[in-house]
């Protein structure tokens, strides 16, 4: 079987972590041979996380060489310009969920922030899917992670993993309130 | 839900999926290690979260944070002596501070046993430097043994413990970031809790434990007599493999991370060149690796950050008499970062150019802003820097020390400039003073790097009337590496204990001048710190407010909490831009036409910022109605 890679970005706070979390324990209950790792040097103070997950026997490392991610999930928009540089494949997938936190450079008027259509771009010049995710009425930041989980089991994005594993990671790493709200956001999302 | 701290003391045999963090306390808990010691520091601070996932009274050893890695290393080799096994660990950094201790260990007889696990940080993820501890294994003739994966950690930690017991020495494990953050699934073993014997074991017929300059030679020919074995046991161990082809021609020596990252980077070339895998990098099995060379016409030394094993390999190879090509480091580029499977590629394709094609050219497509890290919305530090830059003059030196308050270097505050490891900013900034008539000298540290290493610097200062001014940038914790208690936060890791104020300390020795506020009080702190800088001697400001990122997370979880956030009244907004170009919180979004907003994703509604408006602009905290 050939390794399917999955590099995950956003900034501190966003709950890359327990995205990662979810996806790698959904890939086990699955069955499937699977390592992670999380990138997050000073992330915590609204730095870059960065977390890779590779499905297969045959990945030894849980490191995605440059440009040969499969699937590309980013929860910011700028983060998503910046994973689909450097780990998405020609012809992988992008899906990111369409919000801004603006960079320093941005802040200070020094860059431009990150466009829709830069995303537009670069997926056609990668010749990658791209599904750009938004739910305006998402009012708790740290529930966007679940929407996208939700994307991933609706659209088929890792073709291994059904929504049946989802939940079970899910009951893996939470409990009580918590859980019920996240998997009532999972159900809905991916209707 | 799984509770980890359930899953770490399970009696039967099991398989989890665990980051090799956590694989290691599993492995301590099996071992049977009964005194574990650190201090936080990336990239280790999860096996510390993962003690803490085992209630204190079921915890079938004792942990602290001590006040460093120094004292750590210290508390761990007394539980040893007295015939406890033990455990410290700590950051690459840490083995600095702790060295003093570290190096005398081998030369001591450690009844109990003593593992020193290291977290280094090739590539520099959250380290200053990206330093080799291996060095400091040879300094101080300690065994290394170095895993490459979660499964790796948690069999070598167990070897380490008994290599450790059998020969009353330090062992290294040595991990390195992403091998201490990878995670996947580990076969555990069965455990069964053994009865703890608590009777002190110490005697002095075990030593001497007095480093006498007439027991030095003494000592140090016993700790080479237990060298040698530890290097007779490597030719026999399962931690040293062979994994791959019998090729004759090509054959790579490699370990850890890399090990892994080369069998990446060689799936499904052939002839694959033949890997010998050490997982004891010190002391060498010499007469497997000779018998590898011999088997050869050319050995590649994948060896990550400097070329300690290329040395001793030649010397090896040399001394035999061999002809094998010994291929190691080619330019500085070998020399720097951390061996992931492209750099490997890289690095074989610079060797053997037929045998592996070279990482395709990365196109420079489009350009993303940087993100650089940033102190977070609310964040105390940001009032803080907004309101010193206001008291100094463009020309004052600013001295920075490790820690959260570390980021004012950068735009917009640009206070700190230099900064160099635990504790070091007041003794460097009695330097700058010396002679300085003309620049004012201001150096900032932490709470919890005060009690680190801080005091010595402090007390230099008075004792020898250093003219400076020390700004305690005091948000009760240890917030960096994930908000862990210290000494004056009045609990450590297992219980509550008396809280050792700053303020009182300072005033111990003998402090006169100290002016003390909350960082939000912006403008009194701008002229507390005027003040400070006036007196002639060691002033101190103590500038106080609580970790925001912690006082957040803990307000959220009480019942009846309610988000509030800023707004900006467009109508009084002048586009002056203090808030977002100077003040500089996250929070603040820049439209392209220079509107100003506030991310409601962000903004946690501390207020901070209304103050800093001069056209009183941003409407103070209301409640969002969620």
């Amino acid at each position: 079987m050939s390794t399917f890679n999955v590099y995950m970005t956003g900034v501190g706070g966003q709950g890359i972590g327990m995205l990662s979390e979810i996806l790698l324990r959904a890939a086990d209950h699955a069955g499937l041979t699977v390592k992670s790792v999380d990138t997050h040097g000073l992330a915590q103070r609204g730095g870059i996380v960065i977390s890779q997950l590779r499905i297969g026997e045959d990945a030894r490392t849980p490191l995605i060489s440059a440009q040969s991610a499969d699937l590309v999930v980013a929860l910011e928009r700028h983060e998503a310009l910046r994973g689909a540089r450097t780990a998405l494949k020609q012809g992988g997938v992008l899906i990111y969920y369409d919000t801004v936190w603006q960079p320093l450079p941005v802040r200070l008027g020094e860059e431009a922030e990150v466009t829709a259509a830069d995303i537009q771009r670069i997926c056609q010049a990668r010749q990658a899917r791209l599904i750009q995710v938004e739910s305006s009425d998402m009012t708790d930041v740290r529930m966007q992670n679940m929407v996208m989980l939700a994307q991933i089991a609706r659209q088929g994005l890792i073709s291994q993993l059904s929504p049946k594993h989802f939940l079970q990671a899910m009951g893996d790493l939470m409990d009580g309130a918590l859980l019920e709200a996240n998997q009532v956001i999972f159900e809905e999302q991916r209707q | 839900m799984k509770h980890m701290g359930e899953m770490l003391l399970r009696p039967d045999a099991f398989h989890e999926i665990v980051m090799a963090n956590t694989a290691l306390v599993r492995a301590m808990v099996e071992a049977g290690t009964r005194v574990i010691t650190s201090y936080p520091g990336s990239p280790t601070p999860e096996i510390a979260a993962a003690i803490q996932s085992i209630p204190a009274a079921r915890r079938p050893f004792y942990f602290e944070f001590s006040t460093n890695e120094k004292v750590a290393t210290e508390v761990a080799y007394g539980a040893s002596v007295n015939g406890h096994l033990s455990t410290v660990f700590f950051k690459s950094v840490g083995l600095n501070v702790a060295a003093d201790i570290f190096v005398q260990l081998s030369l001591m007889n450690l009844i109990g046993g003593l593992v020193v696990v290291l977290g280094d940080d090739p590539g520099a993820n959250s380290s200053q430097n990206e330093q080799d501890n291996r060095h400091y294994a040879r300094l101080a003739y300690t065994p290394v043994l170095e895993p490459a994966d979660p499964t790796e950690v948690y069999l070598y930690y167990k070897e380490a413990a008994r290599l450790s017991r059998r020969e009353q020495m330090p062992v290294i494990v040595r991990l390195t970031t992403h091998v201490c953050h990878a995670k996947q699934k580990v076969a555990f073993s069965a455990w069964q809790p053994a009865p703890f014997e608590k009777a002190p074991r110490f005697d002095v017929a075990n030593g001497p434990y007095i480093p006498l300059p007439a027991y030095v030679g003494e000592h140090k020919q016993k700790t080479l007599a237990k060298l040698a074995r530890v290097r007779e046991f490597a030719e026999s161990s399962d931690l040293i493999e062979r994994m791959g082809a019998p090729d004759k021609a090509r054959g790579v020596i490699t370990w850890g991370l890399p090990a892994l990252s080369l069998l990446d980077v060689l799936a499904g070339v052939d002839p694959r060149p033949d890997i010998l895998k050490l997982g004891i990098t010190y002391p060498l099995a010499s007469k497997r690796i000779i018998e590898f060379l011999k088997g050869h016409q050319e050995v590649l030394i994948l060896e990550e950050l400097d070329d300690l094993m290329e040395n001793e390999i030649k010397a090896l190879a040399f001394d035999a008499g061999l002809t094998t090509k010994i291929i190691g480091k080619r330019d500085a580029s070998d020399w720097i970062g951390e061996y992931t499977p492209d750099k490997v590629r890289a690095i074989v394709h610079k060797v053997w150019p037929d045998l592996i094609p070279a990482l395709p050219e990365t196109v420079e497509e489009m350009q993303v802003p940087d993100r650089p890290p940033q102190m977070c919305p609310g964040c105390g530090h940001r009032s803080a820097f907004h309101a010193i830059k206001q008291a100094l003059a463009k020309s004052d030196i600013t001295v920075a020390d490790i820690g959260c308050h570390t980021l004012g270097y950068l735009p917009p505050y640009e206070m700190g400039q230099l900064l160099m490891c635990m504790g070091a900013s007041t003794g460097m900034g009695s330097g700058l003073a010396l002679f300085n008539e003309t620049r004012k000298v201001v150096v900032f540290m932490g709470d919890s790097t005060f009690f680190h290493a801080g005091l010595p610097g402090i007390i230099n200062a008075l004792h020898n009337r250093h003219n400076i001014t020390m700004i305690v940038m005091e948000n009760g914790t240890t917030a960096m590496t994930g908000h862990q208690n210290h000494a004056g936060t009045g609990r450590n890791f297992n219980q509550e204990t008396d809280k050792i104020p700053i303020r009182k300390v300072l005033e111990g020795l003998g402090v006169s001048a100290i002016f003390e506020i909350d960082t939000y009080q912006q403008k009194q702190l701008t002229a507390l710190v005027q003040q400070a800088v006036a007196v002639e001697g060691f002033s101190v400001v103590i500038a106080r407010h609580p970790c925001m990122l912690k006082f957040g997370r803990e307000q959220r979880r009480k019942p009846g909490f309610e988000p509030h956030r800023v707004a900006i009244d467009q109508e009084v907004c002048e586009r002056i831009h203090t808030c977002v170009a100077q003040f500089g919180c996250p929070s603040f979004v820049r439209g392209e036409d220079g509107q100003i907003d506030i991310n409601p994703e962000l903004c946690i509604g501390d207020g901070s910022c209304v103050q800093v408006c001069p056209a009183g602009a941003i409407q103070p905290p209301f409640k969002t109605g969620v």
